[in-house]
């Protein structure tokens, strides 16, 4: 059938009637009725468009079925004529629109499956620009009167500018509301009400009480709610509401006191983050009145509060309160409502300042400087306050605690004024004298606090003369030179760190060349702190490194000077820092790459030299003994220079170092005294062929588009030492390095295979092809009795940890997102099937390797792949090894703390498991086990706690200090649930 | 102020914490043996909460180290507690949660005896007997809204 094709100039009514019929006894099934109505839809929409016939005359039409006593045909009829307006409202004139008002509204009494269609006709008219007088406010009326909340409120929000009949309307509709959908749709009505300007009139009372009696909201979802409303959001929804406009002050504010003095907690709260809100929005004549209500409603919950979170509400409502009266224009009678505010704030702590060893100096401490954070001028008053009578204190009291007490309640004042310059002007000499005689105190904890004011006064813009920095460096370089106490000396270099980026000429002129002087005398921990903190000065870096060298070599080389191992440490510590703060600049890339890493591989080369003819002296026997954690540092300094410069100087750097390797090249180190054409491949001693890490930090870390030159040589160099050399930190930088070039190569290019977690691992991160059949390999080899246990096993974990030195995106690393994922995915049913293919001694192996790959694995892989798995890891906690206990409680304990449902079914197990590794020999599963234990009692497990308890009871005494630790902890909770005030 | 109307002691005198216990490679070694001493009883009381204010037991001096005395080998505990002012009504309840927090988390071959300092409470004689008394502690224990306060005294605060 086509509609479309039937000639429309004939008798129209007559036709329009045809068509009206066909189409209401065509649709009786849903799916032809969408189809057919926008056919219908279209065509009438177009004939009326035309002028071939009126909006009435299709009203008429229509007639039978409008009047049919089906309700559905009736509800058919009416969606046609709601559908046509929609397309040609624009085009019916105010007779038009009167009458299909006064029909639809009569509607409005039919069935309830016509409603719909009704509302949404109703809709489409009030897009009408011509209608009638009235028509408005009678449409509304009808709206409220005969139609039920639910519909209603979807409906209502496309009635604007309707004014306060609406509010009215709206007032009666949503009073009595309970459902949570509803509620949320109304209190998103009345916010619109408020922010469009609607005019309130008379009913803003009358809204806000039909708003307010849900305040604070209480409501929690019920367990499965489809419809996923939860109590955040309704809070958020009525607190726009009741913030939304300044005529609710007068009834807020009295409601937001009354609800502060509740006993529950989250009635507190709400009520004070809907103060700090509200007065966002206010002015002071709203909040005047109120001011001696509130004020005592929030020094209460912060005085006496159990709850962080209460009292930080607490203060940011203070604050905005502040604010909200900072921010007023004060006609000239009207009474300075700001200055009466901070007078009650000040009556009430101000003398709990003058007690600093009782509880509420804090508190009040708290409420003061929350007052002064909001404004410049409330900190002006506040501080002009305050601030005397804290540092006459200060001076008068004796206790070193009270006035450290002190001390950090001054530097609490300046920080809440950080954003005001200027407030501290009047008390900068003071100041100064106070922090400077904490300085000279002889106790610790005063001095760190000192410095920590220092630090807060040299940040505030403006405050003090050039003359006080240098008073300040002074009193630092002093405790620097001759403090003991490391915390000071930490807290000291920290602090001249941040006074070298705020002053970098003066630190660099006064506290630089004196420290240098003291370089001897083993002060190097504290002036690598500073070089770490501070100093972005690029004159400082430069010369600095020089001068550490020069500080080692000017030593004695010889005799019985004593080097102390930290120093060499620290030295190449410091270097790392500054490798870490320098920016990308040219200037110290070049300094590292052509002086400092050539001086310290010169120095690493000594010393192994010198160890292998067994007359080692000075430094180098140093570096020598601790070549390791020498050399380690040496490797990080590499990598951090790895972020600049990707082709001039590290590249050289790198292909130096491949040549020194491969070809004895030594022409490029500073003190040229070394037998030329070394194998340092090659070597046997392990002095000399430890080295190879130096050559892995100088090639790995290199970006993938840089070259390394004679890869292949090195690579055969490196398989071969890897697989023939016998000391450990030897062959594993050895395959590290191998792995790090391999994971860099071209795809496509030929790789040999060889059975190495590493070479594997660097595979992996990248996907390539060859992977899998080393993983096959690496598989096989956990059913051989030699290695299965220990190698292959661990390969697997190996495979999938983070590797920190070599193959990272640090390193530029070619690392594929999700390759544990991958490999686990891939590798599951293999695992698995060969579990229960391996002969009983042989499962361990499996059981070993699984744990380690679970335990990779990110957490929210490990929830999904548990069920598989759990079986297995419940035969891992009964069999005999300690390492695979250890391994599997590390994988269960995270997955604990939102069990999966499959765990829970298997309680019994798992508990029987733990409390069986009670009794375990080694102490660390001991303790793994009790933290599960911790963890489970947050699962339906009350059937279980008797006999927990019971069992609990054993470690209470056990020999070791921090078993009975986390027993004590886990035995407390399993006391806790299901007792009255505990879970 | 309100709040005086509230709290017997609003505004106490607050103490410092001690740090956490530092490790030592010893207590790390397997083989050897730790024994119960005066800290490790002190680290499971400091941190009771007080009744009535957002305090531990610690920061009010209600309890100090010295005042704890182990024998490990003689399996005995002592300690006295200091309550804020000489007629805290709350001094009975702070003494059972001590006591409670003990027994849940020591060997059954304890002894365990709390009582308050000497001279430290108007009825400190009856506290005592009342800490004292096996039977005493077990019925209050019994009680419902009892043993609520007492495992809020011991839970570790949230919010």
């Amino acid at each position: 059938m086509n509609p479309v094709a039937l000639p429309l100039n004939y008798n129209l009514v007559q036709l329009l009637e045809l068509r009206a019929c066909v189409f209401l006894h065509c649709c009786s099934s849903s799916l032809h009725f969408t189809k057919l109505i926008c056919l219908f839809v279209c065509l009438f929409c177009s004939g009326v468009k035309d002028g071939k016939f009126t909006v009435l005359q299709l009203v008429e039409a229509l007639g039978s079925s409008l009047t049919s006593s089906q309700p559905h045909t009736r509800a058919r009829g009416v969606l046609l004529l709601s559908e046509v307006l929609q397309e040609c409202y624009r085009d019916l004139t105010e007779r038009e629109v009167e009458v299909l008002i006064a029909f639809y509204e009569n509607r409005l009494k039919d069935h309830y499956v016509v409603t719909p269609p009704v509302l949404k006709g109703l809709k489409e008219l009030t897009k009408c620009t011509n209608l009638p007088p009235g028509s408005a406010v009678s449409m509304l009326r009808s709206v409220f009167q005969d139609i039920h909340v639910q519909v209603r409120l979807s409906y209502c929000c496309t009635f604007k500018g309707l004014g306060a009949d609406f509010v009215f309307g709206f007032v009666q509709s949503m009073d009595g509301e309970r459902d949570p959908r509803n509620l949320l749709l109304a209190f998103q009505i009345a916010k619109n009400l408020i922010h469009r300007g609607y005019e309130l009139g008379k009913f803003t009372e009358e809204l806000f009480e039909v708003t307010s009696c849900y305040f604070p909201i209480d409501f929690s979802p019920p367990p499965n709610d489809p419809h996923g409303i939860t109590r955040e959001e309704l809070v958020q929804a009525l607190r726009a509401v009741l913030t939304g406009t300044p005529n609710f002050a007068e009834f807020l504010l009295p409601l937001l006191i009354e609800k502060l003095d509740s006993d529950v907690q989250s009635a507190k709260l709400d009520s004070l983050q809907t103060l700090a809100a509200c007065v966002s929005q206010y002015e002071h004549k709203h909040v005047a009145e109120f001011l001696q209500g509130l004020w005592t409603a929030v020094r209460r919950e912060v005085f006496q509060t159990s709850s962080e979170r209460i009292e930080s509400a607490g203060l940011a409502a203070l604050t905005a309160l502040t604010s909200c009266l900072s921010r007023s224009v004060l006609s000239s009678d009207s009474e300075d409502s700001l200055s009466t505010f901070l007078d009650f704030i000040l009556t009430d702590c101000k003398h709990h300042l003058c007690e600093p060893d009782l509880k509420l100096v804090w508190p009040s401490a708290k409420l003061l400087q929350a007052a002064c954070s909001a404004s410049t001028s409330a900190s002006h008053i506040i501080t002009a306050a305050v601030m005397p009578s804290l540092l006459e204190q200060y001076n008068n009291r004796a206790q070193c605690s009270h006035r450290r007490t002190l001390l950090e309640v001054v530097q609490r004042f300046i920080h809440s004024v950080k954003n005001y310059e200027s407030v501290f002007l009047a008390f900068r000499e003071s100041l100064c004298g106070v922090v400077f005689s904490a300085l000279s105190e002889n106790n610790s904890s005063l001095q760190i606090t000192a410095t920590s004011v220092l630090t807060s006064l040299a940040q505030q813009a403006g405050l003090l003369l050039e003359s006080d920095i240098e008073l300040a460096l002074d009193h630092l370089t002093r405790l620097l030179l001759i403090e003991e106490d490391d915390r000071v000396s930490l807290a000291v270099a920290e602090c001249a760190g941040a006074l070298a980026q705020l002053h970098p000429a003066l630190v660099i002129s006064k506290l630089i060349p004196r420290l240098k002087n003291e370089m001897y005398t083993g002060k190097l921990l504290k002036i690598s702190c500073i070089l770490g903190t501070g100093t972005h000065t690029s004159s400082v870096y430069v010369t600095w490194p020089s001068c550490l060298f020069r500080a080692h070599e000017s030593r004695p080389r010889g005799g019985d000077v004593s080097f102390s191992v930290d120093e060499v440490v620290l030295t190449c510590r410091s270097l790392q820092r500054i490798a870490e703060q320098v920016q990308d600049t040219e200037e110290a890339g070049r300094c590292f790459h052509n002086i400092i890493i050539p001086h310290l591989l010169s120095l690493a080369l000594q010393a192994a030299l010198q160890g292998e003819k067994g007359s080692v002296k000075g430094l180098t026997s140093f570096i020598l003994r601790h070549q390791n954690s020498f050399n380690l540092n040496l490797l990080s300094i590499t990598y951090e220079l790895t972020d600049f410069h990707p082709l001039s100087p590290e590249a050289t750097t790198a292909s130096r170092a491949v040549s020194l390797f491969l070809d004895g090249d030594v022409s490029f180190l500073p003190d040229n005294s070394f037998p030329s054409h070394m194998q340092l491949l090659k070597g046997d001693s392990w002095s000399l062929s430890r080295l190879v890490c130096l050559l892995m930090g100088s090639v790995c870390s290199l970006p993938r588009s840089v070259e390394v030159p004679q890869i292949d040589k090195l690579l055969s160099a490196l398989e071969e030492m890897s697989c023939t050399c016998s000391h450990p930190l030897s062959y594993t930088s050895a395959a590290k390095c191998f792995a790090g070039l391999v994971n860099k190569k071209p795809q496509g290019d030929s790789l040999d295979s060889c059975a190495c977690p590493q070479v594997s691992k660097a595979l992996l991160l990248r996907y390539h092809p060859l992977f899998t059949t080393l993983t096959d390999k690496l598989f096989s080899l956990l059913d051989d009795a030699g290695l299965g246990p220990m190698a292959a096993a661990d390969g697997f974990s190996l495979l999938m940890s983070d590797s920190t030195d070599v193959l990272n995106r640090a390193c530029h690393a070619d690392v594929r997102i999700m390759y544990r994922q991958r490999f686990f995915s891939e590798n599951k049913a293999k695992l698995v099937q060969g579990f229960n293919a391996a002969p009983q001694e042989k499962k361990p192996n499996y059981l070993k390797a699984l744990s380690n790959i679970v335990n990779k694995l990110p957490k929210q892989v490990q929830v999904t792949e548990l069920p598989a798995l759990l079986s297995l890891l419940l035969e891992a906690l009964s069999g005999p090894d300690q390492d695979i206990h250890l391994t599997t409680l590390s994988c269960l304990e995270p997955v604990l703390v939102n069990p999966p449902q499959v765990l829970i079914q298997q309680l019994e197990a798992l508990v029987n498991r733990l409390l069986a590794l009670l009794c375990s020999p080694a102490m660390s599963v001991r303790i793994a086990s009790l933290s599960c234990i911790s963890a489970l009692s947050y699962f339906p497990v009350l059937p279980f706690r008797a006999r927990v308890l019971r069992a609990l009871a054993k470690p209470l005494d056990d020999k070791k200090r921090l078993v009975r630790r986390e027993a004590v902890q886990a035995r407390a909770q399993w006391f806790l649930l299901g007792s009255p005030g505990g879970r | 102020m309100s709040e005086g109307t509230r709290l017997e002691n609003a505004n106490p005198v607050i103490f410092q914490r001690s740090g956490d216990r530092v490790q030592t490679a010893s207590e790390e070694d397997e083989d050897v043996h730790d024994p119960i001493d005066d800290r490790e009883i002190f680290d499971l009381i400091r941190s009771i909460n007080d009744p009535e204010h957002p305090l531990s037991l610690e920061e009010l001096n209600v309890v100090e180290q010295v005042r704890v005395k182990v024998n490990d080998a003689e399996s005995t505990v002592g300690i006295e507690f200091t309550p804020t002012i000489p007629h805290c009504s709350m001094a009975t309840l702070i003494g059972l949660s001590i006591k409670v927090k003990l027994l849940r988390s020591l060997p059954d071959r304890f002894k365990i005896d709390v009582c308050i300092t000497p001279g430290t409470h108007a009825s400190e004689e009856a506290v005592n007997k009342q800490l004292a008394d096996k039977e005493r502690v077990a019925a209050a224990l019994e009680n419902a809204s009892l043993l609520e306060v007492v495992n809020q005294c011991l839970s570790t605060r949230s919010i």
